[in-house]
């Protein structure tokens, strides 16, 4: 009897301890934020929907799935699945393929100034006026490819981005593949 | 002055495998065939090119210059011709090419023009931190860091100790010890210049007690201003919050640095480079290194920096034998190379051969707890392991990831032989990425944020103007029609007048 | 076709350790006390022993094909072995041969190769496949031979492998060869109303626990000892054990000397010797952090106290052990030490 008596009051105190530390349920749309915060804000589409926030939004209300952007990748999805509680699932081919990051290239001897590729891109990373030439901030471009097709002469082309010159993926502590 | 003393957390005993080098004096290794100079060979921004390929230049000239604030210029290590400037292989874990100034010696070795300064107590502080800044002198401790910008934090915070630090805590490596048996003056004036550099109220050499003649070489030379402490051995107490905690009792802030608790510490190597490039006005362009290991003749050298690592193997019988690897630094914090033609640079310390290293697979993690015990930082490597391979980043950072030194004591003891620091270098590698990573994701919001307000903007802009314009569309109109009808009355009534005329004649 | 370039990293030196190594020493620390439990409890404890070591390694050796793990690399890291002989030492040594492989199967199948392997096993293997055979087969567990010197009846060798191989039935007298542990004894001796006084003269006590078992428990301190000079353990966890133990049977004693036994007897009887030097050590089921480790071995003091006062069991450690495990990520979480040149109060 004592036993127990003794055992349930340990019981009552780490749960109290527990309870003290644990943080709130985050509410409604500051969870939307943190699911946007996620996403590699690419806009590009692929998602099906018109940029990240809309994604976001799409699926807090659970019209979307968690897996449909192919910038954000496994990677993306894993940090998805575990904000939300939902299942990893693997990348929807449906809306395209995960691959390493690019950047929009204008190969300026054929660009001819027409500032399609200017209007089209979603974050305003091409720089340029009617009939002067343009070119891209790589600094700025998220790889969303929205500016190849537009482009009248096809000058646009899509480069993979290595960041300080090296690209080294290290799988496990003691190989690379190289 | 007898300082009290005090001990770091954690630490090992290590068979330290110092007398095999260190009982040898130096040997001037001759000129190599070729001198590859980096232009990364410090902490900050690389050096930029100021010489052409085929131009030829002098020992000690400016062939890169500085860029930016924390950056050194590189000088040429021999008089010669530039023959590249391109990718070579260089100092660097995955064996990755870099930018680098090759010169050919053409065997002068004739010096360039050089300016000392008399006394350098007559110049000014910003003046001395220019002087050094232009001889190329970074911290040789391993680091790297350039050692004007440390001069400078001295002048603009209170310094209350300049500790000069000859603790060689790693195996084999006996460089510094060398150094100040051989150069003791240029230790200890070098401490003195930097002290009158950055106004520290007390300064202290610190050496570990594995270094006797070296002890008795700078006490003979130093009066009551400086004080020689030595220390007993424990690796990694050449760590520079190690070494403070120490001397001092106090804990350099985590996330922090030594200046922000009054403290400035300099490698020997360094206030000796320092010394010469003031009051000699000779550049940075050569240093001690301990070749060691299984060499037939392990000692320390003198080399021109560029000097590729072969050339100062092959000066003390190394010979090429399988299953031998070749480490550049000590065997605990060193890196391992297989390509020899790499250049010696500015970082470089130690040539260490050996055949006998860690080799063994991994095994799971048996949760000893050995790792926490000698990590000299407090920190939990275990946990920190853990948190890596899930690539959990924020109990990575909440644990401390970053204030690892990267020492090795924690693997040295594993007994299931995990490679923990190396999960911890990828695992900082992979944050500071996604750092970088976010920060775009960032910016690419806003941009996108932005332009969809304007293009909202401009879209209300032209609603407005065609409803504006619609508008008046309506009023002319309405005056059109207005105006219309009125001529119309008036033409009617015009022609009213005419033929009641007539009816009143007849 | 990858290539593979093998980065070696730093440190490029090593310690003298491995797995191997730790669980060596922990097996030749444990001799000393498996030596005496044979003089005192007969031939059947060496053959638990061999049993158990027998069917760890046969069962580990399949578990590991099973997983395709390299056999070379984790059947001779020694951990099988350490299970099995923690496991034997507790079974009584007239348990039949199916109930150790029950037992053992148990531990290294569920206990440890299902929750991830050595490493990564939450609870105890050892302590776990003793309580699953305890709960499952109660009435082999309380057989227990009797200590030299107490009785006249001793089961010689081949009575031995009889009543393991084949059963107590196998042997007439098996009533007389077999009896309760002195704790078991004295538990039911108190709910009969028996004062200690009495108990104490029964010839199951000895000179200050019970009678074998007292110096059974020496040997496990000298074995505790042999381990704290290599380093592998360190002595804060079984000090704290012990001395929780102690001021609890201490409190009890002062608080009823007639129903409560002194607290000599109880840190040498039981498992807790064993358990302090071995079971609670196991380093991959306890707390890691320094300050942990000490509220993980004072919980199962404290826990063993009282399921040994109140709970249906004579001895509660091998639960105890089992609870404190499931707390252990829950005590690291909190106990985390201050990190080198963080704020002391940041």
């Amino acid at each position: 009897m004592i036993g127990i008596l003794i055992i349930l009051i340990f019981a009552i105190a780490i749960a109290l301890l527990l309870n003290s530390s644990r943080s709130q349920t985050p509410e409604q749309d500051k969870l939307v934020d943190r699911v946007d915060a996620l996403l590699p804000q690419t806009q590009c589409g692929q998602c099906g929907y018109p940029g990240c926030k809309p994604y976001a939004d799409a699926i807090m209300h659970n019209q979307a799935d968690i897996n449909q952007c192919p910038p954000g990748g496994r990677n993306t999805i894993r940090k998805l699945a575990n904000l939300l509680g939902r299942e990893i699932k693997p990348l929807n081919p449906v809306h395209g393929k995960e691959g390493p990051k690019k950047i929009a290239y204008i190969d300026e001897d054929i660009c001819i100034g027409c500032v399609k590729c200017i209007k089209a891109c979603p974050v305003d990373a091409i720089a340029g006026a009617p009939k002067l030439m343009h070119t891209v901030i790589t600094e700025e471009c998220t790889g969303c490819e929205l500016c190849v097709a537009p482009c009248p002469v096809d000058c646009i082309s899509m480069l993979v981005y290595v960041q300080g010159g090296r690209r080294v993926k290290l799988e496990a502590p003691m190989r690379v593949t190289v | 002055m007898n300082r009290e003393l005090h001990s770091f957390p954690g630490g090992l005993q290590i068979p330290p495998h110092k007398e095999l080098s260190n009982s040898k004096t130096s040997l001037i290794t001759p000129l190599p065939e070729r001198i590859i100079l980096p232009l990364q060979q410090h902490i900050g921004s690389p050096a930029v090119p100021i010489v052409k390929t085929g131009e030829k230049v002098l020992k000690g000239q400016v062939i890169a210059r500085a860029s930016g604030y924390v950056s050194v210029p590189i000088h040429a290590s021999t008089s010669g011709r530039i023959i590249d400037i391109g990718n070579y292989t260089v100092p660097d874990s995955l064996g990755l090419k870099a930018p680098c100034i090759v010169i050919e010696p053409d065997g002068d070795d004739a010096w360039f023009e050089i300016k000392p300064t008399r006394d350098y107590l007559s110049i000014d502080p910003k003046a001395l931190q220019e002087v050094i800044r232009e001889a190329g002198i970074v911290g040789l401790g391993g680091a790297g860091f350039p050692a004007h910008v440390k001069l400078n934090e001295g002048m603009e915070n209170i310094v209350d100790t300049l500790i000069i630090n000859g603790v060689e805590c790693e195996p084999y490596i006996s460089c510094d010890d060398r150094l100040i048996r051989e150069k003791p003056g240029y230790i200890v004036n070098g401490a003195r210049m930097i002290r009158h550099a950055v106004q520290a109220k007390h300064c202290v050499i610190a050496l570990e007690e594995d270094m006797p003649e070296a002890y008795a070489a700078l006490k003979e030379l130093i009066d009551d201003d400086i004080e020689l402490v030595q220390l007993p051995v424990k690796y990694p107490q050449g760590g520079e919050r190690q070494l403070i905690k120490a001397l001092t009792g106090k804990e350099v802030p985590s996330g922090g640095l030594p200046i922000h608790i009054g403290i400035v510490m300099h490698n020997v190597g360094t206030a000796a480079a320092a010394y010469r490039a003031v009051t000699r006005g000779e550049p940075l362009i050569s240093r001690y290194i301990t070749v060691s290991g299984e060499v037939k003749d392990p000692r320390n050298l003198q080399v021109l920096l560029g000097t590729p690592v072969k050339h100062c193997a092959d000066q003390c019988g190394y010979e090429v034998k399988e299953g031998q690897a070749i480490i550049l630094g000590g065997p605990m914090m060193g890196m391992y190379v297989n390509n020899m033609l790499m250049p010696v640079i500015k970082t470089t310390n130690c040539v260490l051969v050996t055949s006998t290293f860690n080799q063994q697979p991994e095994m799971p993690c048996i949760r000893c707890g050995q790792c926490a015990e000698v990590c000299p930082a407090e920190l939990l490597p275990q946990q920190l392991y853990w948190y890596a391979r899930a690539k959990n980043h924020d109990r990575l950072r909440e644990y401390h990831l970053f204030d690892c030194i990267e020492c090795g004591c924690c693997s040295y003891v594993c007994p299931s032989n995990i490679q923990l620091v190396q999960y911890y270098r990828k695992a900082k590698r992979q944050i500071m990425q996604d750092e970088q990573t976010m920060s775009g994701a960032n910016r690419a919001r806003q941009h996108f944020i932005s332009r969809n307000d304007r293009l909202a903007r401009e879209a209300q802009e032209q609603n407005e103007e065609m409803l504006a314009e619609s508008e008046t569309d309506e009023t002319d109109k309405q005056s059109f029609i207005q105006a219309a009808v009125e001529r119309t009355r008036a033409k009617r009534a015009q022609m009213k007048k005419p033929e009641k005329q007539q009816d009143h004649d007849e | 076709m990858t290539n593979e370039k093998i980065i070696i990293s730093s440190p490029h030196m090593h310690a003298a350790t491995s797995v191997n190594r730790v669980m060596t020493q922990v097996i030749y620390a444990l001799i000393p006390g498996i030596l005496l439990s044979v003089w005192f409890f007969g031939a059947g404890v060496l053959i638990q022993c061999l049993l158990a070591v027998l069917f760890a390694l046969g069962i580990e050796a399949l578990m590991l094909y099973l997983r395709k793990k390299s056999l070379g690399l984790y059947l001779y890291d020694g951990s099988a072995v350490v299970t099995a002989l923690l496991f034997a030492l507790c079974i009584s040594p007239y348990t039949p041969v199916w109930v150790n492989f029950i037992g053992i199967g148990f531990a290294i199948i569920i206990a440890k190769h299902l929750y991830g392997g050595i490493g990564n096993n939450m609870f105890n293997p050892a302590m776990a496949g003793y309580v699953f055979v305890l709960l499952c087969f109660p009435v082999y567990m309380s057989a227990w031979p009797m200590p030299l010197d107490t009785t006249d009846q001793h089961s010689t060798f081949l009575q031995t492998l009889s009543i393991i191989f084949t059963g107590p039935s196998s042997v007439d007298n098996f009533d007389g060869l077999s009896g309760a542990t002195i704790l078991a004894y004295t538990k039911s001796q108190i709910s009969g109303m028996a004062m200690v006084s009495e108990i104490r003269n029964s010839p199951l006590f000895g000179s200050f626990a019970g009678k074998g078992s007292e110096w059974i428990a020496i040997a496990w301190i000298a074995g505790g000892a042999w381990l704290l000079f290599q380093r592998i353990i360190k002595w804060q966890m079984p000090v704290f054990f012990i001395g929780t133990v102690f001021i609890i049977s201490l409190l009890f004693y002062w608080y009823d000397s007639d129903i409560f036994l002194s607290p000599v007897t109880v840190i040498f009887t039981g498992g807790i010797m064993l358990a302090a030097f071995f079971i609670i050590t196991d380093p991959v089921t306890a707390s890691t952090t320094p300050f942990g480790k000490i509220i993980y071995v004072v919980g199962i003091g404290l826990l063993a106290c009282i399921i040994r006062t109140w709970g249906a069991y004579p001895d509660g450690v091998a639960f105890a052990v089992l609870l404190m495990n499931a707390a252990v990520p829950l005590i690291d979480n909190y106990t985390r030490p201050r990190v080198f040149g963080e704020a002391k109060n940041g």
